[in-house]
C-alpha cells in the first residue's frame, strides 16, 4: 500500500468511501509515522494511541453501516490549548502539570461528532505566547523544512508550531490551532501549509485555554486550501456556552473553492511595504498580485493608515487580558503547587516556578498597564487605537474592496535559539506585524503557501476578508494555490 | 514612561509572581523595551474616538435563569493539588 499519510483529507475521505483502506489502517499509518518522527521533531507532547485506534475502529463500523460524518475516520492532531476530556491539556505550561479536564472543548467535540480521530496533543508556545514555539515547557518544535544544503534546525513559527510541523511532516491529516496575533498564519507560512483564522466569534472559545479573550480564535492548519475548508466547516458552530459565539449558520466552505474570482476587487495596502522587508517577500507579493489579475480580479491600491500602530496596541491589550485570564493559576484548583510560609507565598512560589519567562513578562506588562493610574494612558488608549484600526478596514470594504492581499510574514523561518530574537523581545514580536491587524479588527485571514525563497524555504501570502466572509478567502487562496503549486519538505527526520 | 527596579518588584507582587533581585533586574530592561515600543501610540490622535468594547457588533446572548448544569463537585476538585471531601485545601489563612 502506498503511504497513506501523504493523502490530503479530501483524498483520504474518497479512499475511505471507496473502501480502498480502512480508518484503522489510516490511523495506524499516522501513529507509526509519529512514533518514528516525534523524537526528532517534537511536534506531539502526548500521543493517544489507544484512543486513536478505538475511535478509528468506531469509524470503520459506521462507514461499514453506510453512515459516517464529514470527517469520518480522518486522524487529526489537537493543539494542547484545547480541553480534551481525560487527556493531557496543559497549554504546554508547567503550571498546569498533570491537568486532565473532565470536559471537552466545543471545537474538538464538533470534530469528534463528525467522526474525526484524535492522534494526540500538539506542542505550542506556553499559553500561546510566542512566535517560534520556543517558549513551550516541552522544548522547541523543529521545522521539517531546512535551508538547501544546511542541517541547521529552524523554528516552525508559533504559537501553533506543533500543529504546523505535524501537518507539514505528515504526522496528522490536519490540525487544530489558535490565533491571537498570528499564531495560525505565521507557522503556516513558515512550514508551507495553509492556515485560516476565522472571524472572531465563528468558532466557540468554550474549553479553549484563554490567552486574550477579545482576540483568541480557533482555526485549522491543513495541507491545502480544500482541507482547511473541510476542517473549518466542522470546527465552527454557534455555541450557547460562549457568549461571543455568533448565531449564524456555518456555510459549506468547500463549495466556494474553484468559484471564479472574476471581477472581484483585491486591495493592496501600501502600509504593508515595511522597511527592511527582504526583496524576496516583495517579489512574492507582486507574483500574488499578478495571479489575482490573471484570474480576472481587479487590483486596487488601498491605504490602511493605522497599520503601524496595531502591534504596539496589541502589546497592551493582549498582555492586559492575559494577566487577568492567567490569575486563575494559583496552585489551588489544578496543576502545580509550590508550598510557601502562607497562602500568598504559596501563590507567588507556584506562579514563579510554573510560568516561563515569556509568560511572566506578559503577565507583568499586563499587570502594570492595568494598575492604578496607568489604565487610561495604556489600556483605554490602546482600545481607542483599535477602533481606528478596525475603521481603516471598514472604510476600504465600504469602498468596494472584497479582500486584501498582503505578505503573511516579514521573513522565512529563522533558526532555533536565534541570538537577536533572544536578546530583544520586541524583535520576536515583529514576526506578527502583518497578521496582528486582523486580530485587532476581528476579521478572517488565511495564509497560503506561495513559493520558496532562494534558500528553498517556504513563504506565504495572506488574504484578509470581511467579517464572516471566509468563503471569499477560500476562493482567492485557491487561486494562489493553483498558481503557486504545493510545497512539501524533503524528509530528513 | 519607564519602570524602575522598585516598580518591577511592586508589579511582580501584584501579579503574585515571586522574583529574585536578579530576575527583577533583567525584567526591568525587558519591560522598558516593551514600554518604549508601545510609546508610539502617543502619536495617534484619539480625541473623540470610542474605545473598542466588542470587535463584532452583537448583543450579548442571554439565557433563561434556570439550572442547566451542576452537581459535579467530584469533577470540579478532580485536578486539585490538595482536596478533602470536595473542598479545596489551602494553607491556613486565619490563626
Amino acid at each position: 500500500m502506498s503511504d497513506l499519510t501523504r493523502l490530503t483529507i479530501s483524498e483520504a475521505r474518497a479512499g475511505l468511501a471507496a473502501r480502498e483502506f480502512t480508518a484503522r489502517e489510516l490511523t495506524d499509518a499516522y501513529l507509526g509515522a509519529i512514533d518514528a518522527a516525534n523524537e526528532g521533531l517534537n511536534a506531539y507532547v502526548a500521543v493517544t494511541h489507544d484512543r486513536a485506534r478505538a475511535m478509528a475502529d468506531a469509524s470503520d463500523a459506521r462507514l461499514a453501516g453506510g453512515e459516517g460524518g464529514a470527517l469520518e475516520g480522518i486522524p487529526l492532531g489537537i493543539k494542547d490549548l484545547f480541553a480534551t476530556e481525560g487527556v493531557h491539556t496543559q497549554a504546554c505550561s508547567h503550571v498546569l502539570d498533570g491537568f486532565e479536564p473532565r470536559y471537552e472543548s466545543t471545537v474538538t467535540a464538533n470534530l469528534w461528532a463528525d467522526g474525526a480521530v484524535m492522534l494526540g496533543k500538539l506542542n505550542m508556545d506556553e499559553f500561546a505566547m510566542g512566535s517560534s514555539n520556543e517558549t513551550s515547557y516541552y522544548g522547541p518544535v523543529r521545522n521539517p523544512w531546512r535551508a538547501k544544503g544546511s542541517n541547521l534546525d529552524l523554528v516552525p513559527g508559533g504559537s501553533s508550531g506543533g500543529s504546523a510541523t505535524a501537518v507539514a511532516a505528515c504526522l496528522c491529516a490536519g490540525a487544530t490551532a489558535t490565533d491571537t496575533g498570528g499564531s495560525i498564519r505565521q507557522p503556516a507560512a513558515f512550514t508551507g501549509t495553509v492556515g485560516i483564522k476565522p472571524t472572531y466569534g465563528r468558532c466557540s472559545r468554550w474549553g479553549t485555554v484563554a490567552f486574550a479573550s477579545s482576540l483568541d480564535q480557533a482555526g485549522p492548519i491543513a495541507r491545502d486550501v480544500r482541507d482547511a475548508a473541510i476542517l473549518l466547516k466542522s470546527m465552527a458552530s454557534s455555541d450557547p456556552k460562549d457568549t461571543t459565539s455568533v448565531d449564524r449558520p456555518v456555510p459549506d466552505y468547500e463549495a466556494a473553492i474553484g468559484r471564479s474570482i472574476k471581477g472581484m476587487r483585491i486591495g493592496i495596502p501600501k502600509e504593508y511595504r515595511v522597511e527592511g522587508m527582504p526583496e524576496e517577500i516583495e517579489n512574492l507579493w507582486h507574483k500574488g498580485i499578478e495571479w489575482m489579475r490573471d484570474a480576472g480580479a481587479e487590483i486596487v491600491d488601498i491605504s490602511l493608515p493605522h497599520t503601524k500602530y496595531a502591534l504596539p496596541a496589541y502589546y497592551i491589550v493582549a498582555p492586559a487580558e492575559a494577566s487577568s485570564n492567567l490569575a486563575r493559576y494559583d496552585g489551588v484548583r489544578y496543576g502545580l503547587r509550590v508550598p510557601g510560609k502562607d497562602i500568598a507565598e504559596m501563590y507567588e512560589n507556584t506562579r514563579a516556578a510554573g510560568f516561563g519567562r515569556e509568560v511572566k513578562r506578559r503577565v507583568m506588562i499586563g499587570t502594570y498597564v492595568l494598575s492604578a493610574g496607568y489604565y487610561d494612558a495604556y489600556y483605554l488608549k490602546a482600545q481607542k487605537v483599535r477602533t481606528l484600526i478596525k475603521k481603516d478596514f471598514e472604510d476600504v470594504f465600504a469602498a468596494g474592496v472584497d479582500a486584501i492581499l498582503t505578505p503573511a510574514t516579514p521573513s522565512a523561518a529563522f533558526g532555533i535559539a536565534d541570538q537577536d530574537m533572544a536578546a530583544d523581545p520586541v524583535k520576536m514580536y515583529l514576526n506578527d506585524i502583518f497578521t496582528v491587524t486582523v486580530n485587532m479588527a476581528g476579521l478572517p485571514g488565511i495564509a497560503v503557501p506561495a513559493g520558496l525563497d532562494a534558500k528553498g524555504l517556504p513563504l506565504g501570502l495572506q488574504l484578509i476578508g470581511k467579517p464572516f466572509d471566509e468563503e471569499t478567502l477560500f476562493r482567492t487562496a485557491h487561486v494562489v494555490e493553483r498558481a503557486a503549486g504545493r510545497f512539501a519538505p524533503e524528509k530528513w527526520w | 514612561m519607564s519602570v524602575d527596579l522598585a516598580t518591577v518588584k511592586r508589579v511582580a507582587h501584584l501579579a503574585r509572581i515571586a522574583v529574585t533581585d536578579e530576575d527583577a533586574e533583567r525584567m526591568t530592561g525587558e519591560l522598558n523595551a516593551i514600554l518604549g515600543f508601545v510609546e508610539q501610540l502617543d502619536e495617534v490622535d484619539v480625541s473623540g474616538v470610542e474605545p473598542m468594547t466588542s470587535v463584532i457588533p452583537m448583543e450579548m446572548k442571554k439565557r433563561q435563569d434556570e439550572v442547566t448544569d451542576g452537581a459535579k463537585a467530584d469533577d470540579v476538585v478532580a485536578n486539585a493539588p490538595a482536596s478533602d471531601e470536595n473542598f479545596f485545601l489551602v494553607p491556613k489563612v486565619v490563626e
